[in-house]
């Protein structure tokens, strides 16, 4: 007879920064159930919201998430001016969607380090966090932060990009175009990735449209759904960019869509740059009050779309703020990838959905009770993956993504 | 200074105990261990088991959930182990501090010995509070605070608050 | 992406003709943004025709604690003709109550446990109702996002 066991992930990791629980029910080496317990992060934002003035509540919602810093404020403002009939000069645009799409390439290098540590590659886990730096870099010049970077306010932005600061930008994307065809080739093309994730967490573009998933996790099924293109806002209608798209909903399609992702948000970046160089024109409209009324703001986070509700009543504060990150909608989807898998490819799944709990204020936990005589603690489940991984070599030869050793 | 004190100035384990966090400070720490910055050269290793921690490093706001659970871990510890608050969420709680989910401040219950205030504060500035609380430790100034008996401000006891780099 | 996705106008008075032309609310100011008063009992249909007939994306849902009575807020994407549909139904206070369209849209499972527990909207029928984000043992009817419209105390 097959034992039951129930392996906790959580809720202090090491492999996912942030404290949840999800438990995997195994029989043998065969996940069956997942459960998954949220809470951990959750702080109250939307009820500190109704105590904090429209500008206060940027920098509220900006915490929400340290990776997608930016994101937030950006449907926040957005619903703001959406409630509040209330218009942003096109400078501001331009420039609200060269920092969005900065954040995207920061988030997506970000993803794919871990991606890489999870299966054992620490090699690309150092890379792209490299070159992440000279993207956090940019981000400081710009905007005087490498996270955080208060840049959003309704009506506008809160500082302008500097003319002589666009060249450093601009050659600095192009410096960077190398290194993610690095990396593209180094995962599209190596078998043993293939091997730790092709076929691995499908999830069917039936499943991704039911339970309304978001981002990468919903294009790398093939749901054609991207916030920028669908919903213009910010400068996305002013530029030219391709939206990508795979089929399979696998692991590997899912890092496939975040690579090829950057290329495009280099695209828009130097879009962007160029009009900022050409034209002039304030940042800024200045409003004064928002209007009573309601308002939505939505924006295409590096994991999805961001939505974000604001009532006003003609006060200087939010009456409601509904806050809807993208894990909240694309967490849920690993009901359908997980139970099927290994215990070696769960943590691969899980993170294959580049899930920010602090934005889903929520944590994936597993429920209490153990049962079963083995117990597998977080650090064993990283070890399964990296094993799994050496094993793959041994019997294959194969020697894993080629980068140069940092 | 005693051995177990001693043990404490070098080839240092730490964790990361993060709770209810935006994941910036959380980053900041892991970028502290990439070629940029790299924490490994001074002997630092982040553990994945907070029975091997030398040295806690802690974010967040720790709501109600999160506070319960970091107690039951700050249990496991060997002692002597330090703490140190990273970013502005354990100094003062920021904007979170009227939420319904927030019991108390994380140093109520667990004996902080620096903060390292920021929103985040920058790698820099994480590693400048370790090698000052070495340094603290190697020449008497600063006593592990869950070392003392009384658990509160002793004048030896430095809980200095970091430049920021 | 369709050829000739409908202009936002029109795809709204679509969907109006579809829900028995429940009244447009006078937020519902350009074509991207259309706010619809739904009878509570109405909702399982109406959501079926969004999903169904306009192959609508669940984005959300809100609840709001308002002087006149819970009001949820249900969202629409649509993506192919960039508009936002809202449905908005307002309940009495003291019946915070209504069907679950969790097993119809599984997008919705957790949005509704979150309004149950900060708002304590009941939502009968679902199929997993329990505690989402606060702790298991956070006390009974204590709904946090509750502003308590003329209570005195």
């Amino acid at each position: 007879m097959s034992k039951r066991t129930i392996i906790p992930i959580g809720p202090y990791h090491a492999l996912q920064e942030e404290p949840e629980f999800f438990k995997l029910h195994v029989e043998d080496e065969t996940v069956v159930h997942l459960d998954i317990e949220l809470g951990y992060n959750h702080r109250g934002i939307e009820k500190l919201s109704e105590s904090k003035t429209f500008e206060e509540t940027i920098f509220l919602v900006e915490r929400i998430c340290g990776i997608c810093s930016t994101s937030h404020p950006l449907a926040c403002v957005q619903a703001v001016e959406d409630a509040g009939n209330i218009k942003v000069p096109e400078r501001a645009l331009f420039i609200r969607s060269a920092i969005g799409e900065l954040e995207r390439i920061h988030s997506h290098l970000l993803w794919l380090g871990l991606a890489g540590h999870f299966i054992g590659f620490n090699t690309i886990w150092m890379w792209a966090w490299r070159f992440r730096e000279d993207v956090l870099n940019i981000l400081e010049l710009l905007t005087g932060n490498r996270n955080h970077y208060g840049m959003m306010k309704p009506g506008g932005v809160r500082r302008d990009i500097n003319k002589t600061d666009i060249p450093v930008v601009e050659k600095l994307l192009d410096d960077l175009q190398d290194p993610i065809k690095m990396f593209r080739d180094a995962v599209i093309q190596d078998p043993l990735i293939h091997a730790r994730t092709k076929d691995v967490g499908i999830l069917t573009l039936e499943k991704a449209i039911a339970y309304g998933a978001l981002g990468p996790t919903a294009r790398a099924s093939g749901y054609d759904i991207d916030v920028r293109r669908d919903h213009p806002h910010a400068a996305y209608s002013m530029v030219d960019f391709d939206v990508i798209t795979c089929e399979k909903g696998d692991v590997f399609d899912k890092a496939v869509v975040r690579i090829l992702e950057m290329f495009e948000s280099i695209r828009i970046i130097q879009q962007c740059l160029k009009q900022l160089e050409k034209f002039g024109g304030p940042i800024d409209s200045n409003p004064r009050f928002v209007a009573a009324g309601e308002g939505i703001g939505q924006y295409e986070a590096p994991r999805g779309e961001v939505f974000h509700y604001v009532r006003s009543d003609g006060s200087n504060r939010p009456i409601r703020h509904k806050v809807r990150a993208p894990s909240f909608m694309n967490v849920p989807t690993n009901r359908e990838t997980v139970p099927g898998s290994t215990v070696a490819d769960a943590t691969i799944i899980l993170a294959a959905v580049d899930p920010c709990y602090c934005c889903t204020e929520r944590m994936a936990v597993a429920v209490d009770s153990i049962c079963g005589d083995r117990l597998l603690d977080s650090r064993d489940l990283i070890r399964l993956s990296c094993e799994k991984t050496d094993r793959l070599m041994a019997e294959t030869g194969l020697s894993g993504p080629s980068l140069p050793n940092y | 200074m005693n051995g177990a004190i001693n043990a404490l100035t070098r080839s240092l384990n730490v964790f990361h105990l993060g709770g209810s966090a935006c994941n910036n400070c959380d980053i900041e720490i892991l970028d502290a261990l990439t070629p940029r910055y790299d924490l490994e050269r001074f002997g630092i290793t982040l553990v994945g088991s907070i029975r091997h921690a030398d040295v806690l490093l802690v974010s967040g706001i720790f709501n109600r959930k999160a506070a319960i659970r970091a107690q039951e871990l700050l249990a496991q510890v060997p002692k002597p182990y330090l703490v140190l608050g990273i970013g502005g969420c354990p100094c003062t709680g920021l904007m979170f501090r009227d939420s319904y989910n927030w019991d108390r401040p994380p140093s109520d219950y667990m004996q902080i010995d620096a903060f390292v205030p920021g929103c985040p504060p920058k790698p820099e500035a994480i590693i400048s509070a370790v090698v000052k609380v070495v340094e603290g430790l190697r020449s008497g100034a600063l006593v592990p605070r869950c070392l003392q008996e009384s658990g509160g401000m002793v004048e030896k006891a430095a809980t200095e608050v970091a430049d920021t780099a | 992406m369709k050829e000739n996705p409908m202009g936002n106008n029109d795809i709204i008075t679509a969907i109006r003709a579809q829900l028995g032309e429940p009244t447009l609310n006078p937020e519902s100011k350009s074509g991207r943004r259309a706010y619809l008063d739904i009878p509570a009992e109405r909702l399982e249909q109406s959501s079926r025709v969004m999903l169904d007939e306009f192959g609508a994306r669940f984005q959300i849902a809100t609840a709001v604690d308002t002087a006149a009575g819970y009001e949820v807020l249900y969202h629409w994407a649509l993506d192919e003709n960039d508009c936002v549909v809202t449905f908005k139904i307002l309940l009495e206070h003291s019946t915070p109550e209504l069907d679950s369209i969790a097993l119809m849209c599984p997008a919705a499972e957790w949005i509704e446990r979150e309004m149950w527990e900060l708002m304590g909207i009941q939502f009968n029928g679902h199929p997993d109702m329990r505690h989402l984000l606060l702790a298991d043992d956070w006390p009974e009817g204590n709904y946090p996002m509750r502003k308590n419209h003329g209570a005195t105390s």
